[in-house]
């Protein structure tokens, strides 16, 4: 258990950091932007709602910045992450609420497909290496160099400009209520497939030149060559000997580009106007909103390291060497 | 060197050629506004015009100088972070690895996109350097954690006992023992870095959080996407920056495996 312990504490430490760096940027960084938007504003502000900027952005400058801090704490613990100027006058923290569980959805489901069918592909690509297999390998490296939101451009003016099969933009059609019923359940789903499949073409190259390679080096290991004079099946080496073993790297990767997979992810959501988080974002910074900027980056820090601890604890039943250690 | 490699190492100098010449080359000035508005690729406008009549072909060509700097800069600052953060962790162990390593996972772990969006669009004046500096904070880590690993597996071979007992100081143990035999991991973490740091501009410039006075790759999607070019159908207006990008990240991607082949024997092609 002192694997999980470790790396719960870490990702304490990195959220904690995460906060900060939240907490000092806009008190470290030249100008006022939030000022001139309270300015503007004026009187629609409500006295509630202007305390909690001003303690979220530092506008209160007889505070010292340690009392900054701990008010600072004590707002983001009430949830209150101040007001969006886009959205005015709903509350960060109800704008995120809302958007949260589509990029969940999307991001999620599309990352552990690719992921597994990445995996997949590279552990027959390094166990037949020197086959055509091999060919592919420029192809994966072609479509892992596309940024993610191109991508999404060519797919929305193949699949929906020229050829109107799936729908370009939203998360379900309009005029539609969300409701557990057939028909939004379906209208969902079709939105999400040009979004979804854009997402998991372009992560999934990486997955599959990583976990190739590793099968190749796991396949010269002396206890593969073992496992091979004793005449085990072929299927039984390429998955129990070499692939259990070379997918280590890439599960403790995973990890670790989960934060690179959900920006892409995010600008796919812009792309496609999904009311996800990414679009919320997209939008925060054509008005300048800095509190629903803040809290985007928080509630997605905060979801990818929850998804961090999950893969830890994949690893942790991967590989045994880890849970000896307690 | 096998073709792929070469194949890589091509693309990107043709690449730099146009960072260097693009603008003395490019048949216009890629902010004019002409009259041929939205029109097609033709003998005239090899990639096209835009809604207000501005060379598409001239602003891809002016905008690869944009793209290869914040490349190269964001290249070398991260590596030069990398490598201190790197390096002194494995090397040293104990209490300043613990501290460096976690440094270094932090960086790793929190979603960069997100941040550097919030940070790029308080600062006053985003333009090209600024930028590539605040990618390059962001982009180090990577690189530290691969040169860490490596780096510990280092210190204790025997040339390194060797310095060490000969009174050797750390620094020039690390400089010149230590630091040559990681030339070819430095090498990839440089290549992987430079592709890092030009998706990231080109989608912060496509955002719209980058200053769009200077022309780049991603200003020219930028336009694109906000003035409706799909809708409209101008695949034109799109396409050519997008595949230069993808282009340039091949060619990274296959100088990059050229490195790792190098430097793992087990990964080159098998002769039958």
């Amino acid at each position: 258990m002192t694997f999980l312990l470790r790396r719960a504490v870490f990702y304490l430490v990195t959220l904690w950091a995460a906060i900060t760096a939240n907490f000092l940027l806009p008190r470290l960084l030249p100008g006022d932007p939030v000022q001139a938007m309270i300015t503007k504003l004026g009187g629609r502000l409500n006295s509630d709602a202007m305390a909690s900027l001003y303690v979220l952005f530092g506008l209160d400058e007889k505070k010292s910045l340690w009392e900054q801090y701990v008010d600072y704490w004590g707002a983001l613990l009430r949830g209150d992450l101040g007001l969006s100027f886009t959205f005015f006058p709903t509350p960060v923290a109800d704008v995120l609420s809302q958007s949260l569980p589509w990029t969940l959805g999307l991001v999620g489901v599309t990352t552990v497909i690719a992921f597994v069918l990445g995996t997949l592909a590279g552990v027959y690509a390094g166990w037949k290496r020197g086959s055509w297999l091999d060919s592919l390998i420029p192809v994966t490296t072609f479509l892992s160099s596309i940024p993610y939101f191109w991508l999404g451009l060519i797919a929305i003016s193949v699949f929906s400009v020229t050829f109107p099969l799936l729908p370009a933009s939203g998360g379900y059609a309009a005029g539609l209520v969300p409701e557990w019923s057939w028909e939004f359940v379906g209208s969902v789903l079709e939105h999400a497939v040009l979004p979804g499949i854009t997402i998991v073409v372009s992560s999934v190259a990486g997955w599959v030149l990583g976990m190739r390679n590793m099968m190749v080096t796991v396949s010269a290991e002396d206890y593969v060559l073992v496992a091979r004079a004793k005449g085990l099946s072929q299927r039984r080496i390429m998955f129990a000997y070499a692939a259990r073993n070379a997918v280590l790297p890439s599960i403790s990767g995973f990890a670790l580009s989960l934060g690179f997979i959900v920006g892409g992810a995010l600008l796919v959501e812009m792309v496609f106007s999904y009311p996800g988080l990414g679009y919320v974002l997209f939008q925060g910074i054509g008005a300048k909103d800095y509190p629903l900027m803040q809290g985007v980056f928080l509630v997605i820090t905060l979801a990818v390291l929850v998804a961090n601890l999950l893969a830890d604890v994949g690893y942790l039943l991967l590989d045994p060497r880890t849970r000896r250690e307690g | 060197m096998n073709f792929k490699t070469r194949l890589g190492l091509g693309i990107l100098a043709f690449f730099a050629v146009i960072a260097v010449v693009g603008e003395w080359i490019a048949p216009y000035d890629p902010s004019e506004m002409g009259n041929d508005l939205l029109s097609p690729p033709s003998a005239a406008h090899w990639f096209g015009t835009t809604m207000t009549g501005q060379d598409i072909f001239s602003q891809v060509l002016v905008g690869t100088r944009g793209v290869m700097v914040v490349g190269l800069v964001c290249g070398v600052l991260a590596t030069i972070l990398s490598i201190v953060v790197g390096v002194t962790a494995g090397f040293l162990g104990g209490a300043a690895d613990e501290a460096l390593s976690m440094l270094s996972n932090v960086f790793l772990v929190i979603p960069a996109l997100p941040l550097i969006i919030i940070v790029a669009s308080m600062l006053p004046s985003a333009d090209t350097v600024l930028i590539a500096a605040v990618i390059s904070l962001t982009a180090w880590a990577w690189g530290a954690r691969v040169l860490r690993a490596q780096t510990m597996s280092l210190r204790r071979r025997d040339f390194v006992e060797a310095a060490r007992a000969s009174g050797e100081r750390t620094w020039r143990i690390i400089v010149f023992e230590v630091l040559p035999n990681l030339t070819a991991v430095i090498a990839s973490g440089f290549v992987g870095t430079v592709i890092f740091a030009v998706m990231l501009q080109i989608t912060l410039s496509f955002v719209g959080v980058v200053s769009l006075s200077t022309w780049n790759w991603g200003t020219v999607l930028f336009w694109a996407q906000s003035n409706q070019a799909l809708g409209l159908g101008a695949w034109w207006w799109f396409v050519p920056a997008g595949l230069c990008i993808a282009l340039l990240g091949t060619a990274l991607a296959l100088i990059n495996f050229g490195i790792d082949e190098y430097a793992n024997p087990r990964l080159r092609k098998v002769r039958a």
